[in-house]
């Protein structure tokens, strides 16, 4: 059982091919389920799947695939670190949303000129995340209050918070009966270059951003003392106590990393879309970034691999549309590919078992004399 | 019930055989066409070094890991089992060797959890389940006090739980892995003549030991198993100690006697005045002395404890586990808060330091719970190498983690320590209970540590590892090693040790000069019978 949950989060390795079979047949797994789904709804497959393929292949498509992907890695990060240290951040959603609020409030009063602003704007972002896990995490050392239980009623706090902030007399404004933050100025909008060819659209900078934060993450973790105290406590917390590690700072820290990252998830779409928070600024991202940091059992790669493709799904669902398909068989789909990755991954994991057995068998078979020598 | 049907039984068929059983795991064969016939109402040991594959066989009759070849009969018929459920079912049970109770529930609770009895299919049946237990423990001699806490139980009493848990189940064939290890020789005799009357009853026993005097006392039979396969089946009665370690490891017994003293006048430990409240008091005033403590009707786990170990000196603390020995260990390590009381370590005043500061300072720690405070199972060898010298060479340069220097260093240690393992790749979950305790020596070994303290360090190893290991401690001694020793094998207490206190109830009661004593006065004295003297 809590074996299961080890291989779920990751912390037990699939080496070799095997880390890409599982995806993979996950994915084939939930688009077979989902080919059944529309075949009782009386609609084609094939087709479904074709102009899924062609709509996310158009180059406007492919720069709102890349632009969204960055938020989803972002926050997928944002939840492994936790996982990494069995410390379950349910609280990315409500991190990020305060965190882009007050961010968003900050750059429209436009205090420093240009890219200074916007440098402050993503400051201020990564403080307030940071800030706002850190109390799950203070909670759960001083008090030791479950981080699930107490990211879940931060975020419903947060919910209120954005509300009761974002009114006229505080840090909203109207306009026309819209409300929302003051716009950031233009000269702090992040950078974009456009890259595909075919398409005005630019690809944002925040996709570097969310680039070098997964390289961070995977270097922290691996290469790093603080990376290895941080895998010990998540595996063997008495272990790591005995070894010398301060478990409590640990987790304190882990969840201030966390929450820094989670800071960011907002930033591509405040400083490289919509330059405001309002009432229509994304929510849920948080949640996606758990299902990503599960298909990508934590991994820096798998979760790229995990935000890309769900970016695809969200970013060409509308195209199903033309088809009179409902565009939330994506949803199903989503919903089924993160049920199949977790089957995937443990039928890959005793079909791995029995294979090395059987390599080992064979290998040994022939030098049977060996063991004639002793004695 | 059936008298008539088990005593025909007994002439024909055995209790357990097992033929053919091959276990393969990834680099390695555990079991390899392995015969074994267990004779009813006989106590059968099996023996064998480390990693020689004795608990996985037991496992795979257990029903906790499945065969790739071979078969299993059980009083004749042949049977599959995919889970412990079903060998529970054909009468099997099993006493791992840690200990699987939950600490805050009673006896009772503890017995039943998992297999409660229902009155009327809804309510527990405490009632019923309280008369079966009594019944079990009078029938059996087992002397368990259903309303217990088991927190509040010692070892050889937990152990005792163990066993009426799994006869509760209807177990008529019982297998214990290495039940001995933990406990100091007077707890062996009682859960020996445990096991006698359990036989008489006409039940079968498997037990594992490295202990070979003690399976020469006890043992109807004897199985010897090398390399994954039985290389002798001996009646004790026909071999001796030296003859059957001889079949395990083709070497001879060893002895942990040391000669010339190599105890310097330079402190390197000094332990004053060290108290410890038992938790559930509330917070206590730090400092607050002892008596004052007592006095106030405040339980102490650890009382007024004073002690110094130089520079070339082995301190061996003798007593029955469960006596104050695992909180004074963490109380060193810093991993518990204590009371009152000062501990430094060269000279330097280390009671406010962390535990990291403390390992940094040069003290190596081997404890006695290898699983739950020495390895991450679930990690390889390797990285277990680094864990607790996580800020030292050769592992890390400054904040980075060096790959290449702690590779080296565990190939070092499993050449060294003769750690049995295909590579250093492996998780440590894949090595032996005795392979896993090699390489934690090893670890704390390294780095030149100034003070080791030693919970059990060969605990689970067989008798030519235990050699070497006790080889391993006298010559960091001679160089200069300090080690505080906790054991519950009397001969080696007595053997490696300059120094001698006993522990009891969490006091020192008692200063043994080891080159006097012999384990008969030292067991009895780690029993209070010596108390007055
Ligand atoms: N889960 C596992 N995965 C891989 N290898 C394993 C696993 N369990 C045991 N082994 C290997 O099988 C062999 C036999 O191990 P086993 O635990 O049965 O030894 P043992 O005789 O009980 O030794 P010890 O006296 O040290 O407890 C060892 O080489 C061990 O490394
Ligand atoms: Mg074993």
């Amino acid at each position: 059982m809590s074996a299961f949950m080890e291989r779920l989060t990751g912390r037990v390795k699939l080496d070799g091919v095997f880390a890409i079979v599982a995806p993979v047949l996950a994915v084939v797994f939930a688009g077979l389920v989902t080919s059944v789904v529309l075949l009782i709804a009386g609609n084609s497959p094939a087709d479904a799947f074709t102009t899924l393929l062609d709509q996310g292949s158009t180059p406007r498509i492919i720069v709102l695939i890349l632009n969204t992907s960055a938020a989803y890695y972002l926050s997928a990060v944002a939840v492994a670190i936790g996982f990494r240290m069995n410390l379950f951040n349910i609280g990315v959603d409500g991190q990020y949303r305060l965190a882009a609020l007050l961010a968003a409030a900050v750059g429209g009063a436009g205090l420093l000129p240009g890219v200074l602003n916007s440098l402050l704007v993503v400051l201020v972002a990564v403080l307030v995340g940071a800030l706002w896990a850190s109390i799950a995490g203070l909670l759960k050392v001083t008090r030791g209050v479950s981080e699930v239980i107490s990211t879940i009623m931060l975020n419903a706090i947060a919910t209120g918070l954005t509300g009761w902030l974002l009114t006229a007399d505080r840090l909203g404004v109207l306009s026309g009966n819209a409300i929302g933050t003051t716009p950031i100025p233009e000269d702090a909008h992040a950078p974009g270059w456009a890259l595909i060819p075919g398409t005005p659209m630019q690809v944002n900078s925040f996709l570097i951003v969310a680039i070098i934060v997964g390289v961070g993450y995977a270097v922290l973790l691996n290469r790093t003392r603080f990376g290895f105290n941080l895998r010990a406590t998540g595996r063997s917390e008495p272990a790591a106590v005995a070894s010398g590690v301060d478990v409590k700072r640990m987790v304190i820290s882990a969840m201030v990393i966390s929450g820094a990252v989670a800071g960011l998830v907002g930033m591509p779409e405040l400083l490289g879309g919509s330059f405001q928070y309002s009432l229509n600024f994304p929510a849920g991202l948080g949640f996606t970034g758990i299902a990503i940091a599960l298909l990508g059992r934590n991994n820096a790669v798998g979760m790229a691999v995990g935000a890309l493709l769900w970016a695809f799904l969200d970013s060409s669902s509308n195209a199903l549309q033309i088809l009179d398909i409902s565009k939330e068989l994506v949803d199903i789909m989503k919903g089924v590919i993160v049920l199949s990755v977790i089957i995937a991954y443990e039928l890959v994991h005793r079909y791995r078992t029995v294979a090395a057995q059987r390599r080992v068998s064979r290998e040994l078979a022939a030098p049977a004399e060996v063991e004639g020598a002793a004695v | 019930m059936g008298e008539a049907a088990i005593t025909t039984a007994i002439a024909t068929d055995p209790a357990v055989e097992l033929t053919g059983i091959t276990k393969r795991f990834p680099g390695v064969i555990a079991n390899r066409d392995v015969r074994l016939s267990v004779a009813k109402g006989h106590i059968h040991a099996i023996v064998g070094e480390n990693g020689a594959g004795k608990s996985t066989l037991m496992k795979i009759l257990y029903g906790m890991q499945r065969p790739d070849e071979g078969e299993i009969r059980i009083n004749g018929s042949a049977v599959s089992f995919h889970t412990p459920g079903d060998a529970i079912g054909a009468g099997i049970g099993m006493v791992h060797q840690h200990f699987m109770l939950a600490d805050n529930l009673t006896v009772l609770e503890n017995v039943i959890l998992g297999s409660e009895p229902r009155k009327g299919g809804l309510a527990i049946d405490f009632g019923a389940a309280r008369k079966k237990i009594r019944e079990l423990s009078d029938a059996y001699g087992l002397g368990v006090e259903p309303d217990a806490l088991v927190e509040e139980l010692g070892v050889g009493d937990r152990q005792r739980v163990e066993i009426l848990k799994v006869l509760y189940r209807g177990a008529r064939i019982l297998i214990l892995d290495e039940p001995t290890a933990v406990l100091v020789p007077h707890e062996v005799d009682e859960l020996f003549d445990n096991l006698r009357v359990l036989v008489r009853e006409g039940l079968t026993i498997l037990f594992i030991s490295h202990k070979l005097d003690e399976v020469l006392k006890v043992a109807d039979a004897i199985t010897v198993i090398r390399r994954g396969t039985t290389v002798a089946s001996v009646e004790p009665s026909g071999v001796t100690a030296r003859k059957l370690a001889e079949l395990m490891v083709g070497s001879e017994l060893p002895s942990p006697e040391t000669r010339e003293s190599t105890v310097t006048d330079v402190v390197t430990l000094e332990v004053s005045g060290l108290t410890m409240v038992a938790p559930g008091h509330g917070p206590v005033p730090k400092g607050t002395s002892a008596e004052q403590l007592k006095a106030d009707g405040v339980r102490l786990l650890l009382e007024d404890i004073s002690f110094t170990i130089h520079k070339g000196e082995v301190l061996g603390i003798a007593g029955v586990e469960g006596n104050g020995q695992a909180e004074l260990v963490e109380a060193i390590m810093g991993m518990r808060s204590i009371t009152a009381g000062t501990i430094s370590l060269g000279g330097a005043d280390i009671t406010a330091w962390s535990t990291l500061k403390r390992r940094e300072g040069g003290i190596g720690f081997i404890p006695e719970d290898r699983h739950r405070h020495g390895l991450l199972l679930e990690a390889p060898l390797w990285e277990n190498r680094i864990l607790g010298h996580q800020t030292r060479e050769p592992n890390v340069k400054g904040v980075w983690i060096d790959r290449a220097g702690a590779r080296k260093d565990t190939q070092r240690i499993v050449d060294e320590y003769d750690v049995r393992t295909p590579g250093i790749d492996v998780d440590a979950a894949a090595l032996s209970g005795g392979n896993q305790q090699k390489l934690i020596v090893g670890r704390e070994m390294s780095g030149e540590p100034v003070l080791l303290i030693a919970s059990h360090p060969t605990r689970g190893v067989d008798v030519g590892a235990q050699a070497a290991i006790w080889d391993h401690l006298r010559n960091a001694r001679a160089a200069g090693l300090a080690v505080l020793l906790i054991s519950a094998d009397l001969d080696e207490l007595i053997g490696l040790s300059d120094s001698l206190k006993v522990i009891l109830r969490g006091r020192i009661v008692a200063d043994v000069d080891p080159g006097a004593v012999t384990p008969e006065q030292l067991g009895s004295a780690m029993t209070g019978a010596g108390e007055d003297t």
